[in-house]
């Protein structure tokens, strides 16, 4: 299509002016109100012992989640594209569910299970074990929410690349543990680094599951983004201050995570 | 991860059926349940449309600064949702610096939606406009086929399957989206809400019997997404 100078200038003008609005000038104003009444404000509230522990459950939260789901996550992904099979595509359907049901139900599913009274309570209270309410159950809601991305992003290119190059190292002797490590796995390299990418991403910011099944306790069950939300459902204009210096906090983890996934995106369907 | 669920479908049925039937047709409910599923129909059409420009945009335009948009579009995936949220309450809410109110209404809701599913409009189009065979916008114009008549007949029928299935992701995402509404919607009920809520006044049976109507929704979704072959199901 020739398209006219006048049709171009507009159609980018409204696709910027949409994502100024949508994206830039939101995410300008929190860094704005974070540091309006300066700079050693805003470093006061995220150094508070709150948020200090808040920002370390967070990461231990995503310590745990991430490394899980990933060993899950390239497992499931080569029993769904190399064995095929009943098992296999029903694993495949399974795999998207945390993708389309909300945080809150997961949240819920997870509190009726082992909750006091859910199926598991009695038993686990028996052996003084509290997943609700506790560290444990947000381990498990992060695990949930986080599950498909690695799947999603190694699968595609499993398929790329094929299983020649596998099939040779069987025909040389190679021991299917051996083929894995040297053949298979840096063949998917970038698409592992992409979907840990987005998994991280996903563990440090979940709120909705996590929401559910925390006690919302300063300093034991608080998380960064539950820390926002608490600061900001205060009453009283002082902690809101707090509330964006937090925001502030995890825009910037955030960033990184943004780099990282502009960095390995391009590659990621790169065979080596 | 399917034993939970179970629970919840479990937890629902636990109740005689009528007092399901009640717990779901309670005009509280059915109004939560009828703003959700509004507001993300709405988001998926403003998505679908504002996403196919922006990836219009992006392909096909050429402009200084144009590597920095693209890899801003992913920010709504890396930014966590509740930061999403207080982020349009900072620039549309009341201490609003641009005199735009409209935290805690509907609007903030549809705004908070858009925020967190433009990745999905945008970048499920994208790959497949890069794909499409140019030449044969070439050739329809070469007959005297107009731009829009083009666009038309060419070029959205090759688009077609993934604007649908972005805007299917996006109103999936939309119906159970909690973290970047928490901040904004005030007293606007919206079902992840209600289900929080009850959850949190002790009434699993009732957040149960409204889950399990959103769960159905999105296997409807899911379901409908493997037709359409989206991107999900690859």
């Amino acid at each position: 299509m020739l398209i006219s100078r006048r049709t171009t200038l507009s159609l980018r003008s409204l696709a910027l002016l949409y994502l100024t609005l949508m994206l830039l000038a939101p995410v300008g104003v929190v860094f704005y109100r974070t540091f309006e009444h300066g700079f050693g404000v805003a470093w006061a509230w995220i150094t508070t012992p709150a948020a200090v522990s808040a920002f370390w459950l967070s990461v231990t939260l995503a310590a745990i989640a991430v490394p899980l789901n990933t060993i899950f996550g390239v497992t499931a992904a080569l029993v769904i594209v190399r064995r095929r099979g009943r098992l296999a595509s029903l694993l495949n359907s399974l795999i998207d569910l945390p993708f389309v049901i909300s945080p809150v139900i997961v949240g819920l599913a997870l509190t009726l299970v082992y909750g006091n009274s859910g199926w598991f309570g009695s038993w686990l209270n028996g052996h003084g074990i509290q997943v609700i309410f506790a560290p444990a159950g947000m381990a498990l809601a992060t695990i949930f929410v986080s599950l498909p991305f690695v799947v999603r992003e190694v699968a595609p290119v499993l398929v790329e690349v094929g299983d020649e190059q596998e099939q040779a190292a069987a025909t040389l002797g190679a021991s299917s543990w051996q083929s894995f490590w040297r053949v298979t796995l840096p063949s998917i390299r970038w698409g592992v680094a992409y979907g840990v990418v987005l998994s991280t991403a996903r563990a440090l910011g979940e709120i909705g599951a996590v929401l559910v099944v925390s006690s919302n306790v300063a300093g034991s069950t608080l998380t960064l983004p539950l820390l926002v939300y608490q600061r900001d459902s205060q009453l009283g204009s002082s902690t809101v201050t707090g509330a964006y210096a937090a925001a502030s906090e995890l825009a910037v983890m955030s960033l990184i995570v943004l780099l990282a996934m502009t960095a390995f995106s391009p590659r990621r369907h790169e065979p080596r | 991860m399917l034993i939970p669920l179970a629970a919840v479908a479990v937890e629902a049925f636990s109740q005689s059926p009528s007092a399901l039937w009640q717990s779901i047709t309670n005009p509280l409910v059915l109004k939560a349940l009828g703003v959700t599923l509004g507001a993300s129909l709405l988001v998926a059409a403003i998505g679908a449309v504002m996403g196919t420009v922006v990836a219009w945009v992006l392909v096909r335009d050429q402009f200084p600064g144009k590597r920095f948009v693209n890899s801003l579009i992913d920010l709504p995936f890396a930014l966590p949702t509740i930061v999403a949220g207080l982020t349009l309450l900072a620039l549309y809410g009341p201490d609003s610096p641009v005199g735009v109110h409209l935290a805690y209404t509907r609007a903030a809701v549809v705004m908070a939606l858009l925020f967190v599913t433009l990745p999905f409009s945008v970048r499920s189009v994208q790959p497949v406009l890069l794909e499409v065979d140019r030449e044969v916008e070439e050739a329809a114009a070469s007959l005297g086929a107009s731009n829009a008549t083009t666009f038309r007949r060419v070029v959205l029928p090759a688009l077609r399957p993934a604007i649908l299935s972005g805007a299917a992701l996006a109103f999936a995402r939309s119906v159970g989206e909690i973290g970047s509404l928490l901040l904004v919607v005030g007293k606007v009920q919206i079902a992840s809400i209600v289900i929080f809520a009850d959850v949190e006044s002790d009434a699993p049976q009732a957040a149960a019997s409204l889950s399990l109507v959103l769960l159905v929704v999105s296997l409807v979704v899911l379901v409908a997404m493997r037709r359409l072959g989206g991107r999900v199901a690859d």
